[in-house]
């Protein structure tokens, strides 16, 4: 990793009364207690005071700041809420945090394009909520939607509960506005669904902000269904669950939703909420259908019969939509239901071919007795996104290093099962090394190769999201 | 379904090639199927054939996964998923069984579902592709989510070959819908555009919304008990072929194409009014493409675009070597050749293809 020139305090100092130039005084902040909720994302292992903290307001601001940086050679760190997984936000010691939070206008809803553009700091939830009069919602639900901003989805290509029928950020917007790192302007993707050339729409989205600075984000809109009941059934064993997600989906349905939890989780979550979840079980499964009455009603039929011969213990409808509500309730509450059980947790977001669902859960279990650390299994069974939670106390020296070592062995697996070592959480700082189980040194060059290109003297985001060469060699040598 | 192995020959001489060119600093023109040669500038260099390379490498039915090598045509593709009842939910076009998948993705062209269904760059999951180092790189996985490092996988789509010889795909694919109806009614295009727009903000499970020689196309597919009820409360006919006219319109094998020879496509917001007389229009995709034929000014196209902030395609009667897609900014030209760049740092793969300057 290349190094700034500016690093030190002075420098700092001289950046900052630059930068309040054309941000103004209080928008640019180098107090050591105000920059201090910047210090980490929703990683919180990892924590590192920025050298500063700059919140602009206009894309303009954003380009003379990014001129600004890379003519001094300053890393700059975009964040947004600041509630990735992964420390895609983790500030840099000798760098500029750039907060978007006060890029947060709603700019255009066209109800009949079914189009909305807005600024990155936009909340994802704020999206939904201001196309419902006509109708319209925008589909990508990460858990963290009522916090989350729309620049941080893209940057991680967030998914979240109804991505299995409405897919992912990557299919749901359209166009961005980009800013490169040397403040030109560039807009990628088109209004009118395919533009001509490479699709660096896709290339931007999910790249954890290491080779832009997006600043617009025009996004599709989806109508809101009219009808929409949920499933919940609960299991004796995981595996009978695991197979019942494959066997529905080979059916042929595409649930709007369809989530799995194992017996911690159904125990966690039924304590903190009390969803009337079925505590016995071994897992539950939670599956939505949305789409016309019709539609709805034949699909609860099919999944029903399957949910059966599978040996569900039992299977409740949701009959109104207060009851469809209670019955997420859980689901959605979970991982702060799991923080009540264990005073740390830490939460791995693998991806595996759904059919292999039974064998990694049974592993994970085996994994669980060898390390003595206990896991809840909250996830997105219908794609095959696990999201293991690994629970330890870090106040015990060396359980955090114990659990980390388990969330890597869990990763390797999912590799080794035909998936991914991240299906929505992204790399950022935490699984630089699983990298090195996904992809050979070739293909890490050729990543590399890529953000050199766009970003030859590596400040956006250094040190996040693919190894350097060097540091492949390190970690391949130990 | 595991099919053929990994086709150890066929790839060893494929990085020959590339070897060779980037040494000799000699363009390679790729070819699949040489199906979309209509489309983007003149091919240049040496042919490279990656046709005789191909077959499913995987499939696996209840995962709405495949992996199929590159030079697979779309229509052997459709044969094996039909076996499963599934479909390719982008309808890329065969053009007459020529057309192959990586073909496909390096042109991203799209059937008529293109806004409900999405492209074949939603639909891709991962990629092997050869890159100008002549290293042979997998991207992307089998899995639906996957944000490991940069999307390579996607970045191929539209790229026509410029960066690199893709040779494996895996694709998502989906059930076929139990049945589709088209409803059909005689009406001004510019009326046509309200209606569709109007019809695409109900919850109603639509593949299909174009407007051509007077008459508008509403396409429905999903459970037949759906399906009745959603095409009744549309406005028309029932059109008794319809799944014959959406086929012919993906495969440009309409009159409409057939007898162009200028041939212009807008892409742009669906909403936007309708530029100017009827006549020569073709509108797809609820309004988001636009055809027109005969022979236009460029400058007032253009013209057209710049306040719709869309794109125009230049798709026939170019004058030779003069760019058909899109004028771009500067810095977008400059982003664009670095990627070329990164993934092609001697220039072989497809020179001149998409554009004279890259």
């Amino acid at each position: 990793m290349k190094t700034a020139e500016i690093s030190n305090i002075a420098d700092t100092a001289a950046l900052a009364e630059r930068l309040r130039e054309f941000i103004g005084e209080r928008y640019v902040v180098s107090a050591t207690e105000s920059k201090r909720p910047f210090e980490c994302d929703g990683l919180s292992v990892y924590k590192q005071m920025p050298g500063l903290v700059v919140l602009p307001s206009s894309t303009e601001q954003v380009q003379k700041t990014l001129r600004l940086c890379s003519q001094h050679r300053i890393p700059v760190v975009v964040r947004g809420a600041g509630t990735g997984l992964s420390g895609g936000a983790l500030p840099h010691r000798d760098g500029v945090l750039l907060s978007l939070t006060r890029l947060s206008r709603i700019l255009e809803i066209d109800p009949d394009a079914g189009l909305a553009r807005v600024q990155p700091g936009v909340t994802n939830l704020a999206i939904s909520e201001a196309c419902a009069p006509h109708g319209l919602f925008y589909a990508p639900d990460p858990s963290s939607q009522i916090a989350c901003s729309i620049g941080g989805n893209v940057a991680e290509n967030a998914g979240g509960v109804h991505c299995l029928k409405y897919g992912l950020t990557v299919h749901n917007v359209v166009q961005l506005t980009v800013v490169t790192i040397d403040g030109e302007i560039i807009t990628v993707g088109c209004e009118g669904l395919a533009g001509a050339g490479p699709d660096m729409l896709a290339l931007m989205i999910g790249s954890e902000g290491m080779l832009g600075v997006v600043t617009e984000v025009t996004v599709k809109l989806t109508p809101v269904p009219s009808h929409c009941q949920v499933i919940l059934a609960s299991f004796n064993q995981l595996e009978h669950a695991g197979d019942a997600v494959s066997a529905v989906i080979a059916e042929g349905i595409i649930p709007a939703g369809f989530e799995m939890m194992d017996s911690h989780a159904i125990q966690a979550a039924e304590d903190f909420v009390g969803a009337g979840y079925d505590t016995n079980a071994a897992a539950l499964l939670l599956c939505e259908l949305d789409g016309t009455e019709e539609e709805v009603r034949h699909c609860i039929e099919q999944v029903t019969a399957v949910f059966r011969q599978h040996n569900a213990r039992s299977i409740r409808v949701s009959q109104n939509e207060a009851e469809r509500l209670l019955f997420w309730k859980g689901r959605k509450s979970a991982f702060p239901a799991v923080g009540r059980i264990s005073p740390d947790y830490y939460c791995m977001d693998g991806t595996i071919p759904r059919r292999m669902l039974s064998r990694v859960l049974s592993d994970i279990s085996r994994l669980s007795k060898d390390y003595g650390l206990r896991v809840a299994n909250v996830f997105h069974a219908g794609d095959g996104n696990l999201h293991p939670l690994i629970l330890f106390d870090e106040s015990q020296p060396g359980e955090l290093q114990k659990a980390e070592a388990f969330g890597a062995e869990i990763l390797r697996i999912c590799v080794d099962a035909g998936g991914c070592i991240t299906g929505e959480h992204g790399v950022g700082v935490e699984k630089l090394e699983q990298m090195l189980d996904q992809f050979s040194d070739a293909e890490l060059a050729q990543l590399n190769a890529i953000k050199d290109a766009l970003d030859p003297d590596a400040l956006l985001n250094p040190g996040k999201g693919v190894p350097t060469l060097k540091r492949c060699q390190e970690y391949r040598s130990t | 379904m595991p099919g053929v192995p990994l086709d150890v020959t066929a790839i060893a001489e494929l990085l020959d090639r590339v070897r060779a060119a980037t040494a000799a600093q000699r363009p390679l023109c790729i070819i699949g199927g040489n199906s979309k040669q209509f489309l983007g500038r003149e091919q240049q260099g040496d042919p490279v054939d990656v046709s005789e390379h191909s077959g499913v490498v995987d499939y696996q039915p209840t995962e709405l996964v495949i992996t199929v090598r590159a030079g697979t045509t779309i229509s052997e593709l459709r044969q094996v998923l039909a076996e499963e009842n599934q479909v390719l939910a982008s309808e890329p076009p065969e053009f007459g069984g020529k057309a192959t998948v990586g073909g496909s993705l390096a042109c991203n062209l799209s059937g008529s579902s293109r806004p409900w269904n999405g492209s074949i760059r939603d639909h891709v999951l991962g990629v092997r592709i050869i890159n100008g180092k002549a290293e042979h790189l997998r991207f992307g996985g089998q899995v639906m989510k996957n944000v490991a490092g940069y999307d390579v996988s996607r970045l191929q789509a539209g790229a026509m070959g410029t960066l690199g010889i893709i040779t494996e795909v895996t694709l998502k694919v989906v059930p076929k819908p139990e049945t589709s109806v088209t409803v059909c009614r005689p009406i001004g295009a510019g009326e046509s555009l309200r209606i569709m727009n109007e019809i695409c903000r109900g919850p109603v499970p639509l593949a299909g919304a174009c407007w051509y020689a007077g008459d508008m196309y509403v396409r429905l597919a999903g459970p037949a008990s759906v399906i009745g009820a959603a095409a009744a409360r549309i406005e028309g006919e029932i059109l008794p072929d319809g799944n014959d006219f959406w086929s012919r319109l993906g495969e440009m094998n309409l009159p409409f194409f057939a007898d162009a020879k200028d041939l212009w496509c807008f892409l742009l917001r669906s909403t936007h009014d309708h530029f100017e007389q009827d006549e020569g229009w073709l509108i797809d995709w609820r309004g988001a493409r636009r055809w027109v034929t005969a022979r236009r000014d460029r400058d007032t196209l253009e013209g057209h675009v710049r306040d719709a902030g869309g794109e125009l395609w230049q798709v026939r009667g170019a004058v030779q070597g003069a760019d058909v897609f899109p004028a771009r900014s500067a810095a977008y030209r400059k982003t664009l050749l670095q990627l070329k760049g990164a993934l092609d740092p001697v220039g072989v793969f497809n020179p001149g293809r998409l554009y004279s300057w890259m």
